[in-house]
């Protein structure tokens, strides 16, 4: 019984986020973009000597940056092309380009995620996602 | 009386232009002033990073090492597109003496004695040693040649006028090398000369006056971005207050901000540069910008740019 409830209770999240996603996917993969940050920052501070290596934190990381992976192409539909939003017209001008940066992102961030469970590892995997997140901010961002 | 007023008025006219002409000669440095000196390699590929040559003159991103130039970089005078600097000896720079590079660097001349225009941002990389250059033009020679010369400039009247950049230089460069401050730390000193020499961080990170040169008073405090839409952060501690001095060598090495965003637009090709100096440079980068005393964004334009 209690696992029904919970398999329901997770169906209607999973049903509730995407229909979240497909009212408003500039506020959804705003959100997505959000919550990467935010890990990434958490893992940079690893980085910096300022935190205590975590192997827990770097599989929540990966965790998300998966999730983002997953459901990001599908969160630029034309009817979001313009509202608040940074994303560029490159993103819908250049689709295959676009959909292949973020293909990119998610295969790196499947090579990566077992290496990166030590420190060493993941000093050397960090600058491979990290330049997924440049490489396509400085191709499909407006700056600010 | 009219007739000696015209006759004046004439001399008048004549004695100006010739001063002009005369204000406005291309300046060089004389290669005599270059001693016989064998180049280090190690410091010229450092120079070439901290120079973020990469970024405007690289064919493209991918391969930080053929600088075929090709880019397009727009203005508010008009779009200057980037020439090639690789060796090729006769579509780059492969038949440049130093004196002519050290030249180009820093007074904005060219090798035929024409100005440059100030997008080749001479006005920061005068501050460079000679020395510096001269191991930069080593490292850049040893590179490869890139077959190809670049169209010319897009830039309408009056801005295309070269002889006049020779009063624009008047006003915006002075002609002074690095002058390191003998009451701060080493570090402090190479920070402050990567930042404002090669790094020429100010050319993007400052406003700027009508006539195109940085306003001193706001320098680092930001402004709308040169090639565009959107505004470049202010790196004064207005702006960087919150951050450590560990989180700017980071960015440095990583394009990641404190709070986990990935820096894009044109800082996204600065990075690729800064992430190939030593920790210590960057560090030194650092130390310098937290030291930066605080200074008010310039103001910004109300919200009109369209979408």
């Amino acid at each position: 019984m209690l696992i029904r409830i919970a398999l329901a209770a997770a169906l209607v999240a999973v049903g509730v986020s995407a229909v979240v996603a497909q009212q408003d996917p500039i506020a959804a993969r705003k959100a997505l973009m959000k919550l990467n940050g935010q890990h990434g920052a958490a893992l940079s501070k690893i980085l910096k000597g300022e935190e205590p290596f975590d192997a827990a934190k770097v599989e929540a990381g990966f965790a998300q940056w998966a999730d983002t992976a997953a459901k990001f192409s599908a969160l630029f539909p034309d009817s979001s092309k313009t509202g608040e939003t940074r994303a560029a017209a490159a993103i819908w001008t250049d689709r295959a380009g676009f959909d292949a940066a973020v293909a990119k992102f998610a295969k790196d961030v499947a090579d990566n995620r077992a290496k990166a469970a030590t420190l060493d590892g993941l000093k050397a995997a960090m600058p491979i996602i990290g330049k997924n997140c440049s490489d396509c901010h400085q191709a499909f961002r407006n700056p600010s | 009386m009219l007739r000696k007023l015209v006759i004046l008025g004439v001399a008048a006219g004549v004695l100006g232009l010739g001063l002009f002409w005369f204000l406005t000669i291309p300046a060089t440095v004389p290669a005599n002033a270059l001693a016989p000196r064998t180049p280090d390699l190690a410091n010229g590929k450092t120079m070439f990073y901290a120079g973020g040559c990469i970024s405007c003159h690289a064919v493209n991103k991918d391969e930080p090492t053929r600088l075929g130039g090709g880019l397009g970089l727009k203005s508010p005078f008009g779009t200057f597109y980037v020439p090639n600097i690789s060796p090729d000896p006769k579509d780059g720079i492969g038949g440049w003496t130093e004196a002519q590079f050290v030249t180009a660097m820093t007074k904005g001349t060219s090798p035929d004695g024409a100005h440059y225009f100030p997008a080749f941002p001479y006005t920061s990389y005068q501050r460079i040693a000679f020395d510096d250059l001269r191991d930069l033009f080593a490292h850049i020679k040893a590179l490869p040649a890139v077959q190809g010369r670049v169209r010319g400039h897009d830039v309408p009247f009056p801005f295309n006028v070269r002889r006049s950049l020779g009063g624009w230089k008047l006003l915006f460069l002075d002609g002074e090398k690095f002058k390191p401050d003998p009451s701060k730390s080493a570090a402090w000193n190479r920070g402050a000369y990567l930042v404002n020499g090669p790094g020429h961080c100010a050319e993007c990170h400052s406003p700027r006056n009508i006539l195109g040169g940085i306003v001193t008073s706001q320098r680092f405090a930001g402004g709308p971005n040169p090639e565009g839409e959107g505004w470049v952060p202010n790196i004064t501690q207005k702006g960087l207050g919150k951050w450590s001095e560990k989180d700017i060598a980071y960015l440095l090495e990583t394009g990641s901000t404190p709070d986990g965003d990935s820096v894009g637009g044109a800082m996204a090709p600065v990075i690729r540069n800064t992430s190939q100096l030593s920790q210590d440079d960057r560090a030194a980068m650092a130390m310098y910008l937290k030291s930066l005393p605080p200074v008010d964004d310039p103001p910004r334009p109300k919200k009109q740019e369209a979408k």
